[in-house]
């Protein structure tokens, strides 16, 4: 972990002793392949036993103009024989495709820092596109760091000259040799990078030979160029895990899982409407190959059309599921009120972005809490959810699930880009470890002595039965005009609206005594400082309070999963503590809440940068509360 | 339509308890009885038909039928069909919007619905008005149209539903009017086609566009300024009555439709075209046939069924699940994954 790093001193490039943690930014031209080969060396530091956090930071064009500075797509991983929580703050290695990549990241780069170039790339032109005016591999300027630049596109060239290659397809193997050096780096097996090439490129064998030489070839280059420089093996024992199977999963895998797991809790089939957004659209590609899990999904011609398609389904008698990010999301709020006026169970996935309007697609953030809480017309409650982390989202999406149909209302489960796309170990978990929630529907007449149906009768929990078309001597009419209590006759008279107003809020407030109560993530339950968090802070909060605990700091980590209604508990927790610390992506939105519902003094720190928190941020400011 | 054992009901069994709210004398009144009286005909069962509709005066048409009924969000209704129908196919769904619900806001979900041919009932009830805001016009206004949102009249351009549907894939095209007495064979004849089905029926808003269709629709002249159209019969019109008995040609010359006096019943001697409900070209040149000139075209225009979306959909889902076991235990466990025993990890 990039604490433990930060006191051991020592990085990967001076060798000893041994760091317990390492981080390593790819960065390169948005086609050159990197988030790949980040991909894969995700894999290869997971089967290596290493725990570990990853951070994909790409642009939001697909194929932004060659060299360009803001054509640079980058992926950090952090990873070491100790507990991993975030991406690391800098990274100790910096492997740089071109001089935009290098201009763009190597001021992240930790002193002493080893970066690796490819000076076949540091070209007049690739060095104008980037605003450099001199060379920066041969002017001296990037003296603090260890540098290692030879020719990898040359090398690259060389390693694939065998399989006949055109220039540009043969280029296109640099990725793979990069990380065959890389692997070389870090004493890794190559053998399932081989499978996995030779599967991948199953139908091309000469493409699949041509990029395992080029693999090889790296590896082979790190033994000779250890030698001459800087350039050091480092072997990192795997972590201490609890024993069991284990998985990489990113955030939009975890989500995916977690509701195929949700819907066969609930005994339903799941009907998906999506509409294609970054960063959501992956939830509706991992969905699409699951039919055989009883899920249909539904490309639909707008957001909108996706979340009342969805909705259709639940009325229908399925879990109607939608997902999007914050611009579609906003286009989804009238509907998500007719689920609430008509309570239907409905799943609405945001993964959030950064905002307002188009924002910033392909950054994360965490400023839709607001949207998810209050967004809607009218008084329109229902239960918000948020993920901590790519492995959390599975658990969340279930209780999602579970809330939407015991308590027949629409649940928002917010996640963002960086959870949506960040890999993370998984302890693959048992589903027979997930107590079922099986949906009754009604079967027959809930109102035997006066005949007609009451599809508004509620349960003593307030919530109203599920009844599916087709049912025999069940038929009554649902909308979103206000009803009578029971019938659902069309009824807006003063006091029938008051009295459903207030039984939509009751019902969701009772929400709060089916969830768990807030526990505290690390220290005591009372004292100094809560630093509360929810999202995907999780991780350099519970890294900046290890540290400030470490460092004798009276500090604790709350970390709220239950955004709406919140768990019964938390205000009594909260009040314990003096200060109340609120970091988040966005300019203090949970503070407000909070403040709202408890009437304490919580204090923000904000950051909307469209990057996570570095660990260090949130020490600081643990420490200007302390001062 | 759907595939389903008929039941016996009367119009009285497909009456809700609930009181029917539209102004006194409205044209919905009337659309009501015929869908009422329609329903019985199909042998229709009330527990496995839905009325999905939108927002506007029409789109409360579903608390009127004692059948499951969702009243949506505006424009939208076709979106909730097509969730309701891929999660249930048995269900039979009519949709009921307006031409403000299914023109103008919904009009992107009307033209996806029709383009996939999910297999339903549409009913637009077209009143050339936006009756439940108090009369702003709509996108079937004709220009000039005075209303609080146009005092010196509307200037822009009216849509024509049935030439949307038509140039969106449909493959059920018709039209009728809210008191005629054709109204029930026009919508059993949409309920026996399989697959989307789209329907405008004409309907008098007393309140804010009284007697708008009167040129075409009222009885005095009606057979002079209706054309009804048969499958596999002359378009004939009018009658010695009304000033002789005229047909439908194509002008050869030009490739358009014009009017033709028959003389002696010799409709064939006057080039008078059959109608054929599988014919695209000559639907697209009725539905834009001007009322004036030419005699509203009214009944079925164009029936040429092609397999369904919810088929579709179903049919490679099914596909898709072949050979496949869902399990949720190995599902969780797929990909690249490694043990831990103690310290140590072993890829596996």
């Amino acid at each position: 972990m990039a604490t433990l790093l930060a006191d051991n001193e020592p990085t990967a490039t001076t060798g000893t002793p041994t760091p317990e943690a390492v981080v390593v930014r790819f960065a390169g031209d948005s086609g050159d392949g990197m988030q790949l080969t980040g991909g894969q060396f995700t894999l290869s530091t997971a089967l290596a036993g290493n725990d570990l956090a990853t951070f994909p930071d790409f642009p939001a064009e697909i194929r932004a103009p060659q060299g360009t500075l803001f054509g640079v797509s980058a992926f950090q991983i952090n990873f070491g024989s100790t507990a991993i929580e975030t991406a690391g703050d800098a990274p100790d290695v910096l492997v740089a495709m071109n001089p935009a990549a290098l201009k763009t990241n190597v001021q992240a780069l930790k002193p002493g820092g080893l970066i690796i170039a490819d000076s076949g790339e540091f070209t007049k032109r690739n060095l104008e596109k980037a605003k450099y005016e001199v060379n920066p591999l041969e002017d001296g300027s990037l003296a603090k760091w260890d540098l290692l630049a030879f020719d990898i596109s040359a090398l690259t060239l060389e390693s694939v000259k065998p399989f006949g290659l055109g220039n540009k397809e043969a280029l296109r193997c640099k990725n793979m040799w990069t990380l065959g050096l890389a692997l070389w780096m870090f004493d890794r097996d190559r053998a399932p990078l081989v499978e996995w090439l030779k599967d991948k490129f199953r139908k091309n064998p000469v493409l699949a030979d041509a990029n395992i030489a080029a693999l090889n070839a790296g590896h082979a280059y790190g033994e000779t160029a250890e030698l001459a420089g800087p350039l050091k093996k480092l072997h990192l024992d795997p972590v201490e895990s609890a024993p069991g199977l284990y998985r990489t999963v990113t955030g939009a895998e975890a989500v995916s899982l977690g509701l195929v797991a949700g819907a066969q809790l609930a005994e339903l089939p799941m009907f998906f409407g999506g509409y294609p957004i970054t960063p959501a659209s992956a939830i509706l590609h991992n969905l699409v190959k699951l039919k055989e899990f009883g899920v249909t999904t539904f490309q639909a011609e707008d957001e909108i059309a996706a979340i009342c398609s969805a909705i259709g389904a639940s009325y229908a008698g399925q879990l109607g599921v939608t997902s999007s990010s914050g611009p579609g999301i906003a286009l989804k709020g009238e509907a998500m009120g007719l689920a609430i006026m008509t309570e239907l169970p409905l799943v609405i996935v945001n993964s959030q972005r950064g905002g307002p309007s188009t924002g910033l697609p392909t950054k994360t953030e965490q400023s839709d809490l607001y949207q998810a809480v209050y967004g809607r017309n009218g008084d329109a409650p229902l239960p918000v959810i948020a993920a901590r982390s790519p492995a959390d989202a599975f658990d969340c999406a279930i209780e999602a699930c579970r809330i939407a149909v015991q308590f027949m209302t629409p649940v928002i489960l917010l996640t963002d880009g960086y959870i949506a796309n960040a890999a993370e170990p998984w302890a693959v978990p048992d589903p027979a470890s997930y107590k079922p929630f099986p949906v009754e529907f009604l079967g027959e007449n809930n109102n035997p002595e006066g005949g007609k149906v009451l599809p508004y009768k509620r349960d003593a929990q307030g919530v109203r039965p599920w009844i599916k078309p087709g049912t025999p001597g069940l038929m009554h009419r649902i909308g979103g005009i206000e009803k009578a209590p029971d019938t659902g006759d069309l009824d807006y008279s003063p006091a029938v609206h008051q009295l459903q107003t207030d039984a939509r809020k009751s019902k969701i407030d009772g929400v709060a005594k089916a969830i768990p109560a807030q526990g505290v993530e690390l220290g005591n339950t009372t004292g100094k400082l809560a630093v509360v968090g929810w999202g995907s802070t999780y991780g350099p909060i519970i890294q900046a309070v290890r540290r400030a605990r470490a460092k004798g700091q009276d500090v604790s980590h709350i970390h709220v999963r239950h955004i709406w209604p919140m768990p019964e508990n938390l205000g009594d927790l909260l009040r314990g503590f003096d200060k109340v610390l609120v970091p988040e992506m966005n300019t203090g939105q949970f503070k407000t809440v909070l403040r709202d519902q408890f009437l304490i003094d919580a204090k923000p720190l904000n950051k909307t940068s469209g990057q996570p928190y570095t660990i260090a941020e949130i020490e600081a400011a643990i420490d200007e509360m302390l001062a | 339509m759907n595939d389903m054992t008929p039941i016996q009901t009367t119009l009285k069994d497909w009456e809700s308890d609930q009181e029917v709210r539209w102004c006194p004398g409205c044209g919905d009144y009337a659309i009501l009885k015929a869908v009422q009286r329609t329903l019985p005909e199909i042998g229709a069962d009330p527990a496995n038909t839905v009325f999905v509709s939108g927002i506007g005066c029409s789109s409360r048409f579903p608390y009127y039928v004692e059948s499951y009924g969702f009243h949506t969000i505006h424009g939208r209704a076709p979106a909730f069909a097509t969730g309701i129908k891929l999660a249930n196919p048995e269900l039979d769904i009519w949709l009921v919007t307006g031409d403000g619900d299914g023109m103008s806001i919904g009009g992107n979900h009307t033209m996806h619905l029709l383009r996939r041919n999910l297999n339903c009932q549409i009913m637009l009830f077209n009143n050339e008005i936006y009756g439940l805001t108090k009369g702003q016009y709509s996108p079937t206004s004709r220009e000039g149209t005075s209303s609080p949102s146009t005092p010196m009249g509307s200037v822009d351009h009216p849509a024509l539903p049935c030439a949307f549907a038509l140039g969106s894939g449909a493959r059920f095209v018709a039209r009728g009017f809210d008191v005629s007495k054709e109204l029930t064979g026009v919508l059993k004849t949409a309920h026996a086609h399989r697959g989307a089905a789209f329907v405008e029926i004409f309907q008098n808003c007393i309140v804010y566009n009284k007697d708008r269709f009167e040129d075409f629709a009222a009885p005095k002249g009606a057979e002079a300024n209706q054309l009804w159209l048969k499958d596999g019969e002359p378009m004939l019109f009018g009658s010695e009555k009304s000033g002789g008995v005229k047909g439908i040609t194509l002008d050869m010359a030009t490739l358009s439709l014009k009017v033709v006096d028959v003389v002696d019943g010799d409709w064939q001697a006057a080039g008078v075209i059959v109608h054929n409900v599988k014919n695209k070209a000559v639907a697209h040149m009725l539905v834009e046939m001007p009322f004036g000139p030419f005699p509203m075209a009214l009944g079925v225009i164009f029936d040429d069924p092609r397999p369904t979306y919810e088929d579709a959909v179903h049919g490679q889902d099914a596909k898709a699940r072949e050979g496949r076991v869902a399990d949720l235990g190995k599902l969780l466990a797929k990909g690249q994954t490694w043990t831990v025993s103690g310290t140590a990890a072993d890829p596996i």
